[in-house]
C-alpha cells in the first residue's frame, strides 16, 4: 500500500472509497411469530439428531451391516435391559455405581469448595493453594490408579478417591476463577453501602462465582462417571464396571453396549439436573440465549 | 452553619506520582458543591477518599459518618431484586416497605420486584440513587452519576437529583465534566487542576435555573475559560 500526502479539500473524486450501487438495497425480513406459521418445537429439533442415529444403529443391525459380534443391535440390548431389570443385576449395579460417584463427589465438591474458598477469598490462600493446585493438575489422574491400589487396596475406597480426585480439579478451577472474576466496582460499591466482610461474600463474591461454580458442577458430574469407569476396571465384584468385565469375558457386546447406555443416560440424568439447577439459579442474567 | 466536609492538606500519590497536592476544601452542611476538571485532574480520586474507598493518604479529612454515593455505572447486584438492592448494608433483615417508599422518591417503585437486567439506563441509575438516599446520608457523593445518560434521560435525572437535594437537605458532592450540569445544580463549583483547587465560583442564581440566562452564559463561558476551552464556531476546541 502507498501513502499519498492528503491536500486538504482537494479530495478528488476517484480517492473517495467506491459508493455502492445506488440501486443496490437490502430487505429485511421480519422473524416475529405469525402465530400461523408451523414451527417444530425446539424440544423435537433437540431429540432429532439421537432419534436418527439410534435409527441408523437398527437399520444396520437388522439388516446385517452390523455384525453382532462387533456391535450387538438395540433390540437385544434393550431386551438385555428388561432381562437384567427383572433379575435385579442391573438396579444393584447401578446402586453400586451410583453410591460410588455420590460418596466420591461428595468428597470432592467439598474438598475443591473448601480450597477454592480458601485460595479465591485470601491471597493468602492463593499463594499455598493455587500454585500446587496448577501442579497437581498436571498429573493425568487416570494414571494415579496404581498409586491408589497401592494406597488403598481393591476395595471401595480407590475407586472413591479415584472419582473424588477427578472431580476436585474442575469445580476447584471454576470456582476459583469465579470468585476472582467479581467486579472490583461492584465490590466497591457494596462497600460502601456498609457491608462488612462476610456480608461482601455472601451478597457480592460468591453469587459472582455462581455461574462458574455451576459450569464447574457440569464438568465435575461428568468427570464423576468418567472417573468411575476407570475406577471400576481395577478388580470390581459390584457395579456397571463389573458387570461390563464380565460381559466381555463372553464376548457380550449387548451387555457391553446396555452398560455404557447406562453410564451416558446417568451421566445425561446429571447434566440435566445441573441445567436445570442453573436455570433457577440465574434468572437474574441478561445473556445472549441463542437465534432461533 | 457548620462544615460538614473538612480537608486539610490533603495528599495522593500513586506510585510517586503525585495526584493531590496539599489540598483544602470545606462543604457546609447541606451545601451542593460540584467539582469540574479534566480527566486525570485527581476529582476521582478525592472522591474515592471521601466515600472512605481509599485510605492511603497524607493530611487530614474528616466527613460526616452518615455518607453514601452514586456511580457513573448504577452498580446494582445483578442477582438481588431491585429492592433488595436498594436496602442492601442496612442493618436488619431487608426492609421492602423501605425500599419501595426510596423507590417511589425517584418515580419507580413499579420497578422494586424486578431483576436489574430488565432497567433501562436511567432507571437504574435511579435506583442507584434511591439506594444512596435510602441511607439517610449527610453527605452524598456523586461520581459523573449522568455521564452515561443520553441527552433526554439526563435532564430528567438531574432535575430529579435537585429535588431530591431539597427534600434531604444533604451537602452533595458531585463529580462531573459538564460545565452547565455543575453550573445547573450547585451552590459552588470547583475547578480542579493537577491535583489542587484552582478555581472557585460560587453559583448565585435563582433556581430553577435558565440554560439561557444572561448571567448563566456568562458564569459558563469563565468556567469553560478556566478549563481552558473555548468555544468558537470555526476554531477547534483546543
Amino acid at each position: 500500500m502507498t501513502t499519498k500526502p492528503l491536500a486538504a479539500g482537494v479530495l478528488s473524486k476517484q480517492d473517495l472509497p467506491e459508493a455502492p450501487e445506488p440501486s443496490a438495497r437490502v430487505t429485511i425480513r421480519g422473524t416475529a411469530r405469525t402465530g400461523r406459521r408451523f414451527t417444530v418445537p425446539r424440544s423435537v429439533r433437540r431429540a432429532a439428531g439421537p432419534v436418527g442415529l439410534v435409527l441408523l444403529w437398527f437399520l444396520t443391525s437388522a439388516t446385517g451391516v452390523l455384525p453382532e459380534s462387533v456391535l450387538a443391535s438395540p433390540v437385544d440390548v434393550v431386551r438385555q435391559a428388561v432381562e437384567l431389570t427383572r433379575n435385579g443385576e442391573l438396579p444393584s449395579a447401578v446402586a453400586a455405581s451410583g453410591r460410588r460417584a455420590a460418596i466420591g463427589f461428595a468428597i470432592g465438591a467439598s474438598v475443591a469448595l473448601s480450597l477454592s474458598l480458601l485460595a479465591g477469598l485470601f491471597r493468602l490462600g492463593e499463594d499455598v493453594i493455587d500454585s500446587s493446585m496448577g501442579m497437581f493438575r498436571a498429573i493425568p489422574w487416570v494414571g494415579l490408579i496404581p498409586l491408589f491400589i497401592v494406597w488403598f487396596g481393591i476395595e471401595e475406597t480407590p475407586k472413591i478417591a479415584l472419582v473424588a480426585l477427578g472431580v476436585t480439579y474442575p469445580l476447584y478451577f471454576n470456582i476459583y476463577g469465579g470468585i476472582r472474576s467479581t467486579d472490583a466496582q461492584l465490590v466497591e460499591a457494596a462497600r460502601m453501602m456498609g457491608l462488612g466482610r462476610l456480608g461482601l461474600i455472601t451478597y457480592v463474591i460468591l453469587p459472582s462465582a455462581l455461574p462458574g461454580a455451576l459450569v464447574g458442577l457440569r464438568y465435575a458430574l461428568s468427570t464423576a462417571w468418567l472417573a468411575l469407569v476407570f475406577a471400576e476396571q481395577i478388580n470390581a465384584d459390584k457395579g456397571l464396571g463389573y458387570l461390563m468385565s464380565n460381559a466381555q469375558q463372553y464376548f457380550r457386546t449387548d451387555v457391553i453396549v446396555l452398560c455404557l447406555v447406562v453410564y451416558a443416560l446417568l451421566g445425561l440424568a446429571c447434566d440435566f439436573a445441573v441445567r436445570i439447577l442453573s436455570r433457577r439459579l440465574l434468572t437474574w442474567r441478561a445473556n445472549f440465549e441463542g437465534e432461533a | 452553619m457548620t462544615d460538614s466536609v473538612e480537608i486539610r492538606g490533603l495528599s495522593r500519590a500513586f506510585d510517586g506520582h503525585t495526584v493531590l497536592h496539599d489540598l483544602d476544601l470545606d462543604i457546609r452542611e447541606g451545601e451542593f458543591v460540584a467539582l469540574l476538571g479534566h480527566s486525570g485532574c485527581g476529582k476521582s480520586t478525592l472522591l474515592r477518599i471521601l466515600a472512605g474507598l481509599d485510605d492511603e493518604i497524607g493530611g487530614e479529612v474528616t466527613v460526616p459518618a452518615r455518607r453514601s454515593a452514586a456511580f457513573q455505572s448504577p452498580r446494582l447486584l445483578p442477582w438481588l431484586k431491585v429492592w433488595r438492592n436498594v436496602v442492601l448494608g442496612l442493618p436488619g433483615r431487608p426492609d421492602r416497605a423501605l425500599a419501595v417508599k426510596a423507590l417511589d422518591e425517584v418515580g419507580i417503585a413499579d420497578r422494586a420486584t424486578v431483576w436489574p437486567k430488565t432497567l433501562s439506563g436511567g432507571q437504574a441509575q435511579r435506583v442507584s440513587l434511591a439506594r444512596a438516599l435510602v441511607r439517610e446520608p449527610e453527605l452524598l457523593l456523586l461520581d459523573e452519576p449522568f455521564g452515561a445518560l443520553d441527552a433526554l434521560t439526563r435532564g430528567r435525572v438531574q432535575q430529579l437529583v435537585a429535588e431530591l437535594w431539597r427534600l434531604h437537605g444533604c451537602a452533595i458532592l458531585l463529580v462531573t465534566h459538564d460545565v452547565e450540569e455543575a453550573l445547573l445544580l450547585a451552590d459552588r463549583v470547583l475547578v480542579m487542576d493537577e491535583g489542587r483547587i484552582a478555581h472557585e465560583l460560587s453559583v448565585e442564581l435563582p433556581r430553577p435555573r435558565d440554560l439561557t440566562a444572561p448571567e448563566f452564559v456568562t458564569l459558563r463561558a469563565r468556567l469553560l475559560n478556566w478549563l481552558g476551552v473555548t468555544h468558537t464556531l470555526e476554531g477547534t476546541p483546543s
